[in-house]
């Protein structure tokens, strides 16, 4: 492998910045999929991806029916009353199907795993929320320099979701 | 691709994978860890045999069902098996390399 000077990648830090469902998945299972393969991954929830460690929202995320053009809903059907609802559970039910774990389980299995959970410090100062909002699995409390300072090293890679 | 472990002569895929599960034995999967630089113990043939156990009945594997087992928890999988939990563990098997994304 180094012969062709390849550089693996060993360290994924991925950024979660919204709570929409499939932002959410998108980075739980960029996560998982990286500690799976032997590859160290770390989580910053900041602004609206704090929902997603936040032990009262979590269950209650949703996928984005108006404004989401790949629903192929109009969007004044996409706003109705309990739309986002339905579309929601019929996705929960696709995943199930593919045994992709709900959110709160999803983050059990990233801990147990070993990947960092971290929240954002000025995210929770903005949205008013203390530790004991969070779920028990949070690894701490960060500011954006501590969570550059934990990148450093060689075949690190940042993603921003 | 042929390969030699233990003096027993098994098919192997491109990445190291046994494409034949008759041809395994404990001595092959005990010489495949030691490319992989594991020591076996008796909690690691345990998961070797749910794993083989799992794919005989044809059921796909992932780490939720893994962790969900009862054999071991995602955390001793993890300590069992580090660099990589149900690829490595898959290979020692003999069984294919795992396709899913969770």
């Amino acid at each position: 492998m180094d012969t062709n000077n390849n550089k693996p990648v060993k360290k994924m830090m991925l950024i979660l910045s919204k709570a929409t469902i499939d932002n959410v998945y998108a980075c739980f299972i960029l996560a998982n999929g990286a500690r799976m393969e032997g590859i160290e991954s770390e989580i910053f929830f900041t602004f609206f991806g704090l929902e997603a460690i936040n032990k009262e929202k979590l269950d209650h995320l949703h996928v984005a029916t108006v404004g989401n053009p790949a629903m192929h809903m109009p969007t004044m059907l996409g706003g109705l009353p309990g739309m986002e609802a339905l579309a929601t559970k019929m996705m929960k039910n696709e995943m199930e199907k593919l045994d992709i774990p709900p959110i709160d389980e999803f983050l059990e299995i990233l801990s147990a795993s070993g990947t960092k959970l971290w929240a954002c410090k000025l995210a929770m100062d903005m949205f008013h929320l203390g530790k004991e909002s969070l779920i028990d699995d949070l690894d701490g409390v960060l500011t954006v320099g501590d969570f550059y300072k934990r990148a450093e090293g060689e075949g690190t890679h940042l993603l921003f979701i | 691709m042929e390969k030699t472990y233990a003096e027993v002569s098994v098919s192997v895929n491109e990445e190291g994978y046994l494409t034949d599960l008759s041809q395994w034995t404990k001595e092959v999967g005990n010489e495949i860890a030691k490319e992989e630089g594991i020591e076996m113990t008796d909690k690691h043939w345990e998961v070797i045999n749910y794993l083989q156990e799992q794919y005989r009945n044809e059921v796909p594997l992932n780490i939720r069902k893994v962790g969900k087992s009862g054999v071991v928890s995602i955390k001793e999988f993890y300590a069992l098996f580090p660099n990589g939990p149900l690829k490595i563990s898959s290979r020692i098997s003999g069984i294919p390399k795992p396709i899913s994304c969770i």
